[in-house]
């Protein structure tokens, strides 16, 4: 079995966003770069499903020489190689025609992604791909087991679960609890620098969308605080001042 | 040339989200000089498909198919396609929602539409097409062109507030051929809380964390929502620990809300958490420590013991 895990590389979920160059650019001064979290479940179930089935486990990721020490923990905690595409990841549809660019030539059964990356937290990569290869696309998975050629899925829906079944290729968005997050050990740090890192060029150069310029929430208000004996006022404001019950 | 709106069903009516999508989509209509086409799939009686009218759209589309009485991403993605060749649509709104999200993605595969997802505002026409989306789990904000000849808006909740009128709106049959290759996936069940109000769509929301201490004290949460028809939600370790199902967690990796309401009773306020739910409107927080980092996010807090507290609030809810 062939498994592609698509990775993101992310700011580091307690980061302070801000932003530079008059609000048109991210500020990455000081900031850490994680796998996205999503992603690290995606990749934690494929080395699982390596290490039960037999399985190969790529991992791809669209981005630029800063993506990297990403990869290399992705390596160090299974995958047994990786492709980077060197590109700044526009937009949803941009990665999705590399990562489809991508699948076609190496004919993967299993496209493994995380449910939304959380910097666009678009949840859109995988069903744009999967359209792009004609196969069926599930999101955010909870539960994947595989036998033969047929995956057995829970997938999560608004107020509850969902159990599915679907024949191979797929394209899946997962989340937890599909598997443990995994840390690398010593020994997978060691042997993940000398793994194939492949480094291709995009293709296709659509660019449908383009950020002009970006903005922070405005701060709220002071907070208004109520003596807990008295709480019952609050329902009281939360009525009239707020008008919100 | 027209704007298509995706009007969700759960169980035969009119979702609340897609009211709002309706009466989005049919104000794009307005700034465009066009009108809106909602598109309703699966089985619905009249008076729904009256609502979509109600909430502004020129005409309805209802596809009947009994394939398509099973809600299903790819074959409502296609049905979408084919509506909005048929109507020469050029924006295409839907609410966000588990099937929403998937539709979005597969239709913007198939019209290679330029995709806006989380929009929080109408757009801007002034130079082109921009529209405001919420990014880095709603640290901030993106001011994003669209530029592909047809565009897809994903809205969040609380994006509008629609106001609904006594217009008519035709409805008209349609019935586009169904792809085989969209019926891959089998349902072989389904597991759904019944009668509690759910959480994507919920306008108040009580949530819960580990200063609840066990699941077994979750009743005085429940009572409280009960009390307000609102729906619960809880903290990351709350579902991790199984207190509670995993779809009631909220924040960076779980659910994102952004209901006119918020009720946050002992949760510290991590930025994982917050990250979920700082779109709220109203934040109310509960929480015996002062030092509380939540307390700097709330609009109204109260230093206090969640056992306490939480229990007087439903007495005088129920008193209103
Ligand atoms: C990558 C990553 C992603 C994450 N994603 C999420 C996410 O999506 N959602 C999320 O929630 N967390 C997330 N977290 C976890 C987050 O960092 C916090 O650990 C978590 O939110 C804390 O949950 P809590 O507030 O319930 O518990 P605690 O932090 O333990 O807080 C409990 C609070 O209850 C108060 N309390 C205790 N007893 C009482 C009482 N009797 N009355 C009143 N108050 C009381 C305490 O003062 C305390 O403030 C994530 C973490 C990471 C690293
Ligand atoms: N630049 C990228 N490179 C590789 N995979 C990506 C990239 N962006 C997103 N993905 C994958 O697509 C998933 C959903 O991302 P998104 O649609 O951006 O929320 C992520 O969790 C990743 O698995």
């Amino acid at each position: 079995m062939k498994i592609l895990v698509c990775v993101t590389s992310v700011p580091d979920t307690t980061t302070k966003i801000t932003f530079t160059d008059n609000n048109t650019k991210f500020n990455k001064a000081g900031v850490t770069f994680i796998t996205g979290p999503y992603d690290d479940y995606a990749l934690a179930r494929a080395v699982e499903l390596k290490e039960k089935l037999g399985a190969s486990v790529t991992v791809l990721t669209v981005g630029e020489t800063d993506a990297e020490p990403v990869i290399r923990k992705c390596l160090a905690i299974g995958a047994d190689d990786a492709i980077r595409v060197n590109a700044e990841p526009i937009d949803a549809y941009f990665v999705a025609e590399q990562i489809a660019a991508i699948a076609k030539e190496n004919r993967y059964d299993l496209i493994l992604m995380g449910r939304e990356s959380i910097d666009y937290n678009g949840g859109q990569v995988h069903g744009i791909v999967a359209e792009m290869l004609g196969i069926p696309s599930i999101s955010p998975v909870m539960k994947l087991d595989i036998e033969g050629d047929t995956a057995k899925m829970t997938r999560e829906i608004e107020g509850g679960k969902e159990t599915l079944e679907a024949q191979l290729p797929l394209v899946l968005g997962c989340q937890e609890p599909i598997a443990e997050w995994k840390i690398p050990n010593m020994r997978g740090i060691m042997t993940a620098r000398t793994k194939p890192l492949k480094i291709v060029q995009p293709s296709g150069t659509d660019s449908l969308t383009a950020v002009g310029s970006y903005e922070l929430p405005a701060p709220r208000g002071a907070v208004k605080m109520i003596p807990a004996d008295q709480a019952e006022l609050l329902i009281q404001l939360l009525r009239t001042e707020a008008k919100v019950i | 040339m027209s704007v298509l709106i995706f009007a969700e069903l759960d169980n035969g009516s009119l979702k609340k989200s897609s009211q709002e999508a309706i009466y989005y989509g049919a104000q794009v209509a307005q700034m465009l000089g066009t009108s809106a086409t909602a598109v309703v799939i699966g089985a619905a009686d009249a008076g729904e498909l009256a609502t979509a009218g109600r909430f502004g759209a020129a005409k309805v589309l209802h596809a009947t198919d009994a394939k398509l009485a099973e809600a299903n991403g790819m074959a409502y993605a296609s049905v979408m396609a084919a509506a909005a060749g048929q109507e020469g649509a050029k924006v295409v709104v839907l609410a966000k929602s588990s099937l929403g999200d998937a539709m979005a993605a597969r239709l913007a595969g198939k019209l290679k539409a330029g995709l806006a997802p989380n929009v929080i505002e109408l757009p801007d026409l002034s130079n082109g097409f921009h529209v405001k989306t919420s990014i880095y789990t709603g640290k901030a904000f993106a001011n994003n062109e669209l530029k592909a000849d047809v565009k897809i808006l994903a809205i969040k909740k609380n994006t509008i507030v629609p106001v609904e009128t006594d217009a008519t709106a035709p409805v008209e049959t349609f019935a586009p051929a169904l792809n085989d290759s969209d019926f891959g996936l089998k349902v072989l069940g389904t597991e759904k809380a019944t009668g509690d109000v759910l959480l994507p769509e919920a306008d108040l929301v009580v949530s819960a964390g580990r200063g609840l201490k066990g699941p077994e004290n979750w009743s005085i949460v429940e009572d409280l929502a009960r009390a307000l028809h609102a729906a619960t939600a809880c903290s990351k370790p709350v579902s991790d620990l199984d207190w509670r199902p995993h779809h009631e967690h909220v924040g960076q990796t779980g659910i994102k809300v952004s209901p006119n309401l918020y009720i946050a009773a002992g949760i510290s306020g991590a930025i994982q958490h917050l990250a979920g739910v700082n779109s709220s409107k109203v934040i109310v927080v509960i929480n015996k420590d002062p030092e509380a980092p939540f307390f700097k996010s709330a609009d109204y807090g109260i230093v206090g013991d969640v056992f306490d507290v939480l229990p007087r609030l439903t007495k005088a809810v129920q008193a209103l």
